[in-house]
């Protein structure tokens, strides 16, 4: 099997694994984990598409490798919102969950005047 | 089996076992610190398949920044533990889910072992094009010239993606500085370690961006490095985040968009057409869009990782 083949095969175990995380684990930030393990098996995926298109001259097809690298730059400015959305989520409800049965409603919290 | 074989397949084995643990691990900060060992490793893959301009992009993006980002939410969520949040997903919801996942993970490695023969490619086109840039890189001609409107609408997204972090802040601290990144008393290994690190990491980022147009590099690449390097100074507390009403961090984080899309506007009056360069100044006009892309994104990623504003605006 060809370095190229096998790293298809990882970048499809990867979006198998991520996809696993991303139903399972309730916590936004394991979930933000999870999607960018996904990303990152695409990513691999149509990294192998440029490898198998090499010719004239190119190890690779230049054309995907120039679009994973604005895919990896455009995957962390999503991951960086979401963040963002979960810190204040935090600050807001002091839980780090979506599952709503698992966390009653906490009690409010005082508005922090700084 | 020859030893680079070898290596692929210990190397393929540790990214899955490493991906494994992230999923696994419950504790935040565990579940960060090894994502980034697997961002470390998926680099040295795309070594592998020939993409060092990738391999650069993943190491400094995908694993480095996104690592300090993830770090530093994980230690804001690890103070207050509430052992119930952690809890993963009743049986049988775990057990769709990892039928769910095997399908879908078998679909992608069948259409991996079915790709069409020879495959679809545009390396030809990119060969015969690359001379009238005057580039030697073919990766940096995609992103900056055959398919420079993909560049500068991922260059818009970055922005937009700063402004969504800024309002996510409270109202009341708009116009303030984002919290600071690191302790409030560094020790002083961090700071020997930045005084060390700081001037020679610029000189490597500077360097990726200048070898760009000819070696693996460029502006995504060396915006990075500076990145992480400004970031490692707001670390060590050698330097705050700046306020976010700032007008010269404004004009910084527009200024890569704003130069590509002038020199975009300016195709049709020079070459004919929207995002033509002109022929035998090509190469020229690509550094200098991509000098002010590297400035953009060595100031929006570390903006980004900073997070919203966090203070009193009127201090």
């Amino acid at each position: 099997m060809s370095a190229a083949t096998l790293a298809g095969l990882v970048g499809a175990a990867l979006v198998g694994l991520g996809l696993y995380g991303l139903i399972v684990n309730p916590q936004p930030l394991r979930k933000i984990l999870a999607f960018n393990l996904i990303g990152s098996g695409v990513f691999l995926v149509f990294g192998i598409v440029a490898r198998g298109g090499a010719g004239a001259g190119f190890p690779a097809d230049p054309v995907p490798q120039a679009m994973v690298i604005t895919g990896i730059v455009v995957a962390f400015a999503a991951s960086a919102v979401a963040v963002a959305l979960i810190l204040r989520l935090h600050e807001e409800t002091g839980r780090v969950t979506l599952d709503t049965a698992a966390s009653p409603k906490p009690p409010p919290k005082a508005e922090v005047t700084r | 089996m020859s030893v680079l074989q070898a290596l692929d397949l210990g190397l393929a084995i540790l990214i899955l076992a490493v991906a494994c643990t992230t999923i696994a691990t419950r504790e935040i900060f565990g579940a960060v610190v090894n994502y980034v060992a697997y961002g470390l490793l998926l680099s040295i893959v795309w070594i592998r398949l020939y993409a060092p301009d990738v391999a650069l992009t993943e190491a400094a993006i995908g694993c480095g920044v996104t690592g300090v980002m993830l770090v530093t939410a994980g230690a804001h969520l690890r103070r207050p533990v509430h052992a119930r949040d952690a809890e993963p997903s009743s049986l049988p919801v775990r057990f769709l889910a990892a039928v769910l996942a095997v399908l879908a993970a078998a679909a992608i490695a069948a259409v991996v072992l079915l790709l069409p023969e020879p495959p679809p490619s545009l390396a030809l086109e990119a060969r015969q094009s690359l001379a009238a840039t005057g580039l030697g890189n073919p990766i940096t001609a995609v992103l900056i010239s055959f398919r420079s409107f993909d560049t500068l609408l991922e260059k818009v997204v970055l922005l937009l993606a700063v402004v969504a972090v800024w309002s996510v802040g409270p109202d009341r601290q708009w116009g303030s500085a984002p919290e600071s990144l690191g302790k409030p008393r560094p020790d002083g290994a961090l700071i020997f370690f930045e005084q060390a690190l700081v001037p020679l990491g610029i000189l490597v980022g500077v360097h990726i961006f200048w070898v760009g147009a000819d070696e693996p590099g460029g502006a995504f690449q060396g915006g990075a490095i500076l990145a992480a390097m400004w970031m490692i100074v707001m670390t060590a507390r050698q330097a705050e985040p700046p306020r976010i009403d700032a007008r010269w961090l404004r004009l910084c984080l527009v200024a890569g968009p704003a130069v590509f899309l002038i020199a975009g506007l300016a195709g049709p009056g020079m070459a004919g057409s929207f995002f033509a360069y002109p022929a035998g100044f090509a190469k020229p006009i690509i550094l200098f869009i991509e000098a002010f892309m590297l400035l953009s994104i060595a100031v929006t990623l570390p903006m980004l990782v900073a997070g919203p504003p966090h203070g009193n605006p009127s201090e």
